[in-house]
């Protein structure tokens, strides 16, 4: 072992999705949020221009945000900062890594940079963030260097049905490859359409290699409590908080409920007077080329 | 009868799992522990990595706080690793205000020390005065600034610009690293943790 000190390697790129787990990740527009959400006890924030909510209402093309809003913001608080960038979009990932957020989201919630690919992230010292509806999805963006899989939802709907599918079809996926003879594995690689190594991995270990957080319609303390016990390791929650009634009740509800997610009497108390949720739109009300899970390849 | 040693990691938020595996590695019992009543099953009890600002919130929320500050008064043996270490000091740098901490541990220790997590990094340590230097992980890592008299330090950095900075104490009951051991596959400094909790009274 050398004496030097190696940054941007896996380990610590993993590791600090690790230290993320049983936390929410509250997304935030400005310093005041930022400081809302850490005194609530967000584990990290999500720096945006537009919450989904936003983004999904005014249309238009939706990229990275103003390097001055999330300076901003990363002066605010002194937990972690994540930023997105759209999905192929690596200039805007390396205009990030520049102003030192902690994690890059490439996101489907902006619109897509480039149809065919992702960024390729080991580039980057920086550790990325990336959503997947199904375990194949997840293990691309594991070979393209993410350090952390969320579960995609339908973000800013206030909608969980999707959050749930997607990290319920994970996780059956993952018990499936699990299942399986040692033989079986190759045709298992061809159809998820992923790396054979990886495919093993997960195999043998019955789980993904990193910390799999759900996202997308997380909206209650209860959606929270649920998809942790669905097997997510911990939540982010978008629009969910700051277009709701009372955002700093709401904020700290959330994160109680995620704590304490197998402990119903915990969850029903934080449940109370909360006030209005944000007012929603169901999932199967979106045309579907709206739709952000079909965003992502 | 012979009553296998139970150590606890407070599983409020954070990387318990990797501490409950090393645990289990080193031939004890591990529980998550999230209550007041589950400080009663344990022998020793473990603060993870993770966000401290979020910990000691639910810990306060949940009642946890004056608990476990009256068993580390009592000679109750703790081990925190990086947000742990800045749980456990009894003075922290670069905290949020009025920033909450268990204490008992007399060091000032400077929460984020090397910067945001591009700067995040893995280096060689000394632990004590083992010839084979440990796996150091520091994310977002905290630094020791300064101890008092009856702290020992255990773990220094080997090299590079940081060489000689303290990341591990001990300090009577109580032991923490600024680095995460729980994310090697090296046992030492979770062996060092239960030998102190199957020395102490507990």
């Amino acid at each position: 072992m050398s004496s030097e000190m190696s940054t941007g390697t896996s380990r610590v790129k993993r590791g600090m999705a690790e230290m993320l787990k049983g936390g929410v990740i509250m997304d935030v527009v400005t310093p005041d949020q930022a400081k809302i959400a850490e005194d609530a006890g967000a584990v990290a924030v999500m720096a945006l221009e537009r919450v989904p909510a936003d983004i999904r209402a005014e249309g238009g093309v939706s990229r990275m945000s103003d390097p001055d809003m999330i300076d901003g913001i990363i002066a605010a608080v002194s937990i972690p900062v994540m930023a997105k960038a759209r999905i192929g979009h690596f200039a805007e990932a390396q205009i990030l890594q520049s102003l030192g957020v902690d994690y890059i989201d490439e996101s489907e919630v902006l619109t897509p940079a480039d149809y065919s690919h992702h960024i390729d992230k080991w580039k980057f010292t920086v550790p990325f963030v990336c959503g997947a509806t199904n375990l194949g999805e997840a293990l691309r963006r594991l070979t393209e260097g993410a350090a952390m899989i969320r579960s995609k939802g339908e973000a800013g709907t206030g909608d969980v049905s999707n959050a749930v599918t997607h990290m319920r079809r994970i996780r059956d996926e993952v018990t499936r490859l699990a299942s399986l003879p040692a033989d079986e594995l190759f045709v298992a690689a061809k159809e998820l359409q992923a790396p054979y190594d990886l495919v093993a991995e997960v195999a043998r270990t019955g789980s993904l290699p990193t910390v799999l957080f759900t996202a997308g319609g997380i909206a209650t303390p209860a959606d929270a409590a649920m998809m942790m016990q669905l097997g997510a390791d911990g939540v982010f929650v978008g629009s969910g908080i700051f277009k709701s009634g009372n955002p700093a009740e709401r904020a700290h509800a959330i994160v109680q409920a995620t704590t304490h997610f197998d402990n119903p009497d915990v969850v029903a108390k934080v449940s109370r007077g909360l006030g209005e949720a944000m007012v929603g739109i169901n999932v199967a009300d979106i045309p579907v080329h709206h739709r952000l899970e079909d965003r992502g390849w | 009868m012979v009553t296998r040693t139970t150590i606890g990691v407070l599983a409020l938020q954070g990387g318990v799992r990797e501490h409950l595996v090393a645990l289990d590695l080193c031939g004890v019992s591990a529980v998550p522990v999230k209550t007041v009543e589950q400080l009663d099953l344990i022998q020793g009890l473990i603060l993870p990595g993770g966000e401290s600002t979020t910990i000691i919130k639910l810990a306060s929320q949940y009642e946890l706080v004056e608990p476990i500050k009256e068993r580390i008064r009592s000679g109750f043996p703790v081990f925190g690793s990086c947000a742990g270490m800045i749980l456990l000091a009894d003075h922290i740098e670069a905290g949020t205000a009025d920033q909450e901490t268990f204490g008992g541990l007399d060091a000032v220790v400077q929460r984020n020390a090397f910067g945001r997590q591009t700067e995040s990094f893995e280096t060689p340590l000394r632990l004590d005065n083992d010839m084979a230097p440990f796996p150091g992980v520091f994310i977002r890592a905290p630094l020791v600034m300064s101890v008092g008299s009856g702290v020992n330090v255990i773990s220094t950095i080997e090299g590079g610009a940081y060489a000689g900075r303290v990341v591990g104490i001990e300090q009577e009951n109580l032991m923490a690293t600024a680095f995460h051991p729980e994310l090697t596959p090296d046992l030492r400094v979770h062996h060092r943790f239960v030998k102190m909790v199957n020395e102490s009274q507990w």
